[in-house]
């Protein structure tokens, strides 16, 4: 800690610099709070959506019982149909928002196509509403750790700026964490900050973290790099000497990508879109030419020529779990720290399964306006006096110095996350492995101190991040002894209706598992 | 990976600096041009060509690998500012391109059902 570090006050302090943390500041500043915005990154390119195409779960108010009839019927009574009718309606009211400063198409009758929105220009959007909205947003300064008064309630944060490297502290009535999910550095695109870092935070601070076992989940690019948009559901698959792979389709979910984890265990495996609809090669190009530059750059035309593939982990992003959500405000269970996006367990929407894609979109959009409006009310100015910093794992200077290389304990824990023979075929046994190693890079992590130099500090906090996210993902999934939706045993195949409820996980040095009991099952009326 | 920061074109304006989500760029000494001071942080993500108002930024699509071919080669390409253009980022709607949005999903789970119905057609096959 510098001798004076940069010191800010504000009503609500909203931690990420995504979707939901953009909306999460909005709905502060409307409600009349004054909101700082910290973020690892940038607001308008950081996180997952920046890079994506998100679609929104957008319903009309006359389809959304059919929509949530069929939701809850694949959510393996895990998601509860009030939050699914609460998160549509503030999807539904919100998003058209955006409008003067995204330029919706056309929905071909005369109308705007507004639930599927383009990445850069969406975030690019929100940004100007925040400013507009008179929020302060401070890029490329990462937090490290919350900070507790006298009674425990969180009131701020510190962290440093990468431009400078100066340490900030921020003093608030409320804060909300919307740092993202975790892939471990897999290489997904856009995820590269997405380390867990709010995850370690709230635990910290007290709370727990839900759905944590719903963790494995990838996406099929380029083996050169990720893309993370989907023009390859057509895809054949072969070896390179032109064998064909028989993959069952997407239709057949995680069946669907044990195959291909099978096959790409056993060599290079090349995908041929020559059998894409006719219209997509085009449509592709106006939509998502991001997708197309990873292609055309190396002289590959991708529906004509075979290319090789692999699967990049989307570990709690396109999976489900996050911080548990214990109240109808967001709230976290800890006084004064509320969690959105996809920090937040998704499970009150997604259940069992992927939010991925539209789902988990519009979660980030309603948890957003949700834990920003209630950080609002909560607020009683930023208070002064004595408080205690609460970051532990990765952060104080109480090892060996001059030894922490973060690049080998990451490579150790996206291993055990997304290797596939791991992660595609958990059973009792491959995961107690994994918890051992886990617990390894955990330990390894506390006999160091973190290097000195600003960027050192942050990778050395998020790998201590990642691997706590790892060590709850991995108990979760130990702890589930059945097959229920992504959370997928070899061992136990079945679901096992006695496990029909939502798991628990927290702990630092030592990591726990509990039964949790639905949430927040009477809600106030939508914001 | 990002693999070229052109002297040529480059006016200083530190775009890039600021809105890298990963800050991968840093400013250049007094009156200098940035520079790419961190490419192990670069997640290939194409963002920084958006943010660059002069096209002087090129990712290799490899995310491995950060080299770049010699300036010519890469004016040829037509690639300098390409996704920019693509996007339309900065026309007024974005050009129009994004008047075809409504047609991606249809076109995506179409293709769902070209695999699936392949893939049985192969299975029954064998």
């Amino acid at each position: 800690m510098s001798a004076s570090p940069l010191a800010l006050r504000a009503d609500v302090l909203v931690v990420g610099g995504g979707m939901a943390a953009a909306w999460a500041a909005l709905a502060a500043a409307e409600a009349g709070a004054s909101v700082i915005v910290v973020d690892k990154g940038a607001m308008g390119t950081s996180g997952v959506t920046a890079t994506g195409g998100p679609g929104h779960w957008f319903v009309p108010p006359e389809g959304r019982e059919a929509a949530i009839t069929r939701q809850i019927a694949r959510t393996e009574e895990l998601a509860q149909a009030d939050w699914m009718a609460r998160v549509l309606d503030l999807t539904w009211r919100y998003l058209p928002t955006i409008a003067p400063w995204y330029p919706f198409g056309s929905d071909g009758r005369g109308g705007r196509y507004v639930q599927g929105v383009r990445g850069p220009e969406y975030m690019r959007a929100l940004r100007r509403m925040c400013a507009v909205a008179g929020i302060a947003v401070l890029d490329h300064h990462p937090a490290l750790e919350l900070l507790a008064g006298p009674d425990g309630a969180i009131v701020g944060a510190r962290g440093l700026a990468l431009a400078s490297g100066e340490d900030w502290e921020i003093r608030a009535g409320a804060t909300v964490l919307a740092t993202g999910g975790c892939a471990f550095r897999s290489g997904l695109i856009g995820s590269h900050t997405q380390t867990g870092d709010g995850l370690l935070m709230a635990a910290e601070a007290g709370a727990a973290l839900s759905g944590m076992e719903f963790s494995i989940s990838y996406s099929l690019s380029p083996a050169w790099a990720s893309t993370r948009t989907l023009p390859f559901t057509a895809a054949r698959f072969f070896r390179e000497d032109g064998t064909e792979l028989a993959i069952s389709s997407l239709k057949a979910g995680h069946a669907h990508y044990q195959a291909l984890g099978a096959a790409m265990l056993q060599g290079p495996v090349l995908a041929d879109l020559s059998a894409a609809p006719a219209g997509l090669p085009a449509v592709l190009r106006q939509i998502q030419p991001l997708t197309v530059a990873a292609f055309e750059r190396r002289g590959i035309d991708l529906f004509r020529q075979r290319f090789p593939v692999r699967l990049f982990g989307e570990g709690t992003i396109r999976g489900t779990g996050g911080i548990a959500v214990v109240d109808a405000d967001c709230g976290t269970g800890v006084a004064g720290l509320y969690a959105a996006g996809d920090a937040a367990t998704r499970e009150l929407v997604a259940g069992a399964i992927s939010g991925g894609g539209a789902v988990n979109s519009a979660w980030a959009l309603a948890s957003g306006r949700i834990a920003g409006a209630a950080a609002a009310r909560q607020r009683g100015g930023a208070p002064a006096g004595p408080v205690k910093a609460l970051g532990g794992q990765g952060l104080r200077a109480s090892g060996r110095p001059g030894l922490a290389d973060p690049r080998p304990l990451q490579r150790a824990i996206e291993t055990e996350m997304h290797g596939y023979d791991r992660a595609l075929w958990r059973h009792a046994a491959s995961l107690g492995q994994s918890a051992s190693v886990l617990h390894g890079v955990w330990d390894e992590i506390a006999a160091h101190a973190p290097p000195p130099d600003p960027r050192g500090r942050m990778e050395w906090r998020a790998t201590a991040a990642m691997a706590a996210t790892a060590r709850w993902c991995t108990a979760a999934a130990a702890a589930r002894r059945e097959t229920r939706g992504i959370a997928v045993r070899s061992d136990r195949q079945a679901p096992d209706p006695a496990l029909a409820h939502r798991l628990l996980v927290g702990g630092l040095d030592k990591v726990w598992t509990k039964p949790a009991t639905p949430a927040a099952r009477r809600l106030e009326p939508a914001l | 990976m990002i693999a070229a920061l052109l002297a040529e074109r480059c006016t200083g304006c530190n775009a890039c600096v600021e809105q890298c989500p990963t800050r991968v760029f840093e400013p250049g000494e007094a009156g200098c041009l940035p520079v790419i001071a961190t490419p192990d942080a670069c997640q290939t993500c194409y963002l920084c060509e958006l943010a660059c108002p002069v096209d002087a930024l090129w990712v290799n699509p490899d995310a491995q690998d950060g080299s770049a071919p010699p300036l010519a080669e890469l004016i040829a390409s037509g690639q300098l500012g390409r996704v920019k253009r693509d996007h339309g980022w900065n026309a007024p709607l974005d050009a129009g391109r994004l008047d075809a949005y409504r047609l991606l999903g249809p076109l995506l789970g179409e293709g769902v059902e070209i695999a699936d119905r392949h893939y049985h057609h192969l299975t029954a096959a064998r």
